[in-house]
C-alpha cells in the first residue's frame, strides 16, 4: 500500500493548518473522506436523490437500487449470510441501544446477568446500566490485566450459567488493544448466552469476518471507515432478529396497517422506521468498495508500521507515558508529565496537530488508568511515517515550550 | 512557535496553574459545587462561604488543564468579598472577554484575568476557562435557593 497515493484522494488533507501543513491522527474520532465517497453523495443529490421503496418513477428505482445495493456491499464486507442481517442505523451507538432496548428488555429479568469490560466505550456501558435498572438483571464487569488486555480465564471466571448478554468491543478506542472476541463468544455461547460486539473501531481498519466470529450481533459505523456521518450497521443473526420488535414505528417498516394494530415488514426493513438515510448508505457503500480495493490486510499492517515507528520513538523520550499493550492497532494514547493532555493538544494544533485529548468517552477506563484524561494519536490509511516524525517533533516542542514557561 | 500560543500561555497564567490561589477546603457552613467539563474530564470542586450576601471565602480543589486551573484560582481572588450580585457581573463580564466581545474594565479590577484574554483565540479552550465561573454562578444560585 502506497499511503502518498492514498493521499492523493483526500482533498481535505492537502491544506495548511496553523500555517503548518495537517497532520491529521484523530482518525478514531472520525476519519477523512476520499472523492469516491464524495462523488457518490454528490452524484445521488445531484441526478437521483428520490425516496425508496415507494413510487414507481424511474429515479425512485435508481436510489431503491442503490440504497440496496450499499446493503449487498456491506453483507460481503462482513460476510453475513444474507442482506436481512444488514440494518441500517444512524450509527454504532444507535446499533448497540437497538439491541439494548429490543433483545435486552424482553428477554432479562431479575436474577439474570450482562458482561462487559471496564474498557468499553460509554456507548457499550451505558445502554446495558440501562437494561440491568429497568430488568433488574446484573451488571458485570470482567477485569483487565494490567496491560489492559483480556485474560479469556477472566472471562471464564465472569460469565455463569446466569449471563444472558456478553458485550465487548473488538478494538479498544483508547488502548488500541485487539480483544478476542471470537473466544470471548465461544465462552458466551458455552453459558448460553448471546454476543454482542461493538466493532466501531476494528471495522475500519481489520478483515470483519461476523461468520466466523460467529458472534449474534455486530456494531459499526460508518465515519470511521472513510464513510460519512449519520450512518452505521447493525449486524444480527437472522433467527434472533426474527423475534425481536421493533424498537421505532411508523413509515417504512409496516405490513399492513389498521386502526387499531399494524405488521411490520420482513427484515431488515422491520427495523428501518421512516425514510432511510439513503445517501448515507449509498456513501458507505462507495467507501466500501474503496476499502476493499485496497484491501483491509494492507491498511491493518500499514497502521500496525505507524503504530510501531510512533511508539519507538516516543519511548526513548524521557517523561512519556504510553498506555496499552505492545500488539495493538494504530492507536497511541499517551501523557506527557507535568502538561494536562489539553495542552499538549492546544500545543500541537499550533504545529498543524491533530490528536485527540479527554477521556475518549471511557471515563471507567480512565479511572482504571488512573488518569483524568490522555491525548490520543490515532493513524489510517492516508497517514505516513513523515507525519509520525512531524509529530514527534511537535511532542519535543510541547515539552520545551512547557519546561520553558514553568 | 506562534504568537498566539504564548497570547494563550501568559506567564502568569503558567504561575496560577503551578502555584494555584486559594486551593483546598473550607470548613462548615459552606456550599460546595461539583462541576465538570464532561467532553474532556476536567472537574472543580469549588466551596464557597456566603454571608449577607458576600462572598466571604473562596476555595476550589480539581483536576485540569493550565487554563482551567489557572482561571478557577484567579476567580476566587477576584469574587473574595464581593456581593453575589457583583460576583455574578464579574463572570459575565468575564465571558464576554472569553467570547472576543468588548468587555468591561472599569468596573471591577481585573487584575490577572486579563492575562486569560487570549484564550478567546482558541475556541476549544473557552470552556476550560468559564468551568470555575460557571461552578461559581451555580453556588450563588444554589445558596439563595436555601
Amino acid at each position: 500500500m502506497n499511503a502518498q497515493e492514498v493521499r492523493k484522494l483526500f482533498p481535505i488533507l492537502h491544506q495548511e493548518v496553523n500555517g503548518k501543513p495537517l497532520v491529521y491522527f484523530d482518525s478514531a474520532a472520525t476519519s477523512q473522506k476520499p472523492v469516491p465517497v464524495i462523488e457518490a453523495l454528490e452524484k445521488y443529490y445531484r441526478e437521483y436523490n428520490s425516496n425508496v421503496h415507494r413510487g414507481v418513477h424511474t429515479l425512485g428505482t435508481r436510489a431503491t437500487d442503490a440504497y440496496e445495493g450499499a446493503r449487498e456491499k456491506v453483507r460481503r464486507f462482513i460476510n453475513a449470510k444474507s442482506t436481512q442481517e444488514v440494518i441500517f442505523t444512524r450509527g454504532t451507538t444507535t446499533s448497540i441501544n437497538t439491541v439494548a432496548a429490543s433483545y435486552g428488555l424482553s428477554n432479562l429479568s431479575e436474577g439474570d446477568e450482562i458482561v462487559i469490560t471496564p474498557m468499553e466505550h460509554h456507548s457499550n456501558i451505558i445502554p446495558w446500566q440501562q437494561v440491568a435498572k429497568k430488568t433488574g438483571a446484573t451488571l458485570k464487569y470482567i477485569p483487565l490485566q494490567e496491560d489492559g488486555s483480556i485474560d479469556l480465564a477472566d472471562v471464564e471466571n465472569t460469565v455463569t450459567e446466569h449471563t444472558k448478554i456478553v458485550s465487548v468491543m473488538h478494538v479498544s478506542n483508547v488502548l488500541g488493544t485487539i480483544n478476542p472476541v471470537k473466544e470471548i463468544g465461544a465462552i458466551a455461547h458455552k453459558h448460553g448466552a448471546i454476543m454482542v460486539v461493538d466493532g466501531a473501531q476494528s471495522t475500519p481498519h481489520l478483515k470483519v469476518d461476523v461468520q466466523d466470529l460467529d458472534c449474534d450481533f455486530f456494531a459499526f459505523s460508518s465515519h470511521k471507515m472513510c464513510g460519512p456521518t449519520g450512518i452505521g450497521v447493525l449486524y444480527g443473526k437472522k433467527a434472533l432478529l426474527n423475534k425481536m420488535e421493533p424498537v421505532e414505528f411508523g413509515g417504512e417498516m409496516i405490513d399492513f396497517v389498521d386502526l387499531y394494530d399494524s405488521t411490520w415488514k420482513e427484515l431488515p426493513w422491520k427495523f428501518e422506521a421512516g425514510t432511510p438515510i439513503i445517501a448515507g448508505a449509498i456513501g458507505l457503500g462507495a467507501a466500501i468498495d474503496f476499502l476493499s480495493d485496497i484491501g483491509l490486510e494492507n491498511i491493518h499492517r500499514h497502521e500496525e508500521e505507524l503504530a510501531k515507528y510512533a511508539i519507538e520513538q516516543m519511548s526513548e523520550m524521557e517523561g512519556i507515558t504510553i498506555y496499552g499493550p505492545k500488539e495493538r492497532a494504530g492507536i497511541v494514547t499517551f501523557n506527557i508529565d507535568e502538561v494536562h493532555p489539553h495542552d499538549v493538544a492546544t500545543v500541537l494544533d499550533a504545529e498543524g496537530i491533530a490528536v485527540r485529548a479527554g477521556h475518549h468517552c471511557a471515563q471507567p477506563l480512565m479511572k482504571w488508568l488512573n488518569a483524568s484524561s490522555t491525548a490520543r494519536a490515532s493513524f489510517y490509511l492516508y497517514n505516513t511515517k513523515d507525519e509520525i516524525d512531524s509529530f514527534v517533533k511537535g511532542l519535543v516542542t510541547t515539552k520545551e515550550y512547557f519546561g520553558h514557561v514553568f | 512557535m506562534s504568537s498566539n500560543l504564548d497570547q494563550l500561555y501568559r506567564q502568569v497564567i503558567m504561575d496560577h496553574y503551578k502555584n494555584p490561589r486559594n486551593k483546598g477546603q473550607l470548613g462548615e457552613d459552606t456550599v460546595t459545587i461539583n462541576m465538570n467539563n464532561p467532553t474532556c474530564g476536567d472537574r472543580i470542586q469549588l466551596h464557597l462561604k456566603v454571608e449577607d450576601g458576600k462572598i466571604a471565602d473562596a476555595k476550589f480543589d480539581g483536576e485540569g488543564c493550565s487554563i482551567s486551573l489557572a482561571s478557577a484560582s484567579m476567580m476566587t481572588q477576584s469574587v473574595k468579598g464581593l456581593s453575589v450580585e457583583d460576583a455574578i457581573k464579574f463572570a459575565h463580564i468575564f465571558y464576554d472577554m472569553m467570547l472576543g466581545k468588548d468587555y468591561d474594565d472599569t468596573t471591577f479590577d481585573l487584575g490577572d484575568i486579563e492575562a486569560l484574554q487570549g484564550v478567546s483565540k482558541f475556541p476549544a479552550r473557552i470552556k476550560c476557562a468559564t468551568l470555575a465561573w460557571k461552578a461559581m454562578e451555580k453556588g450563588v444560585g444554589k445558596e439563595e435557593e436555601i
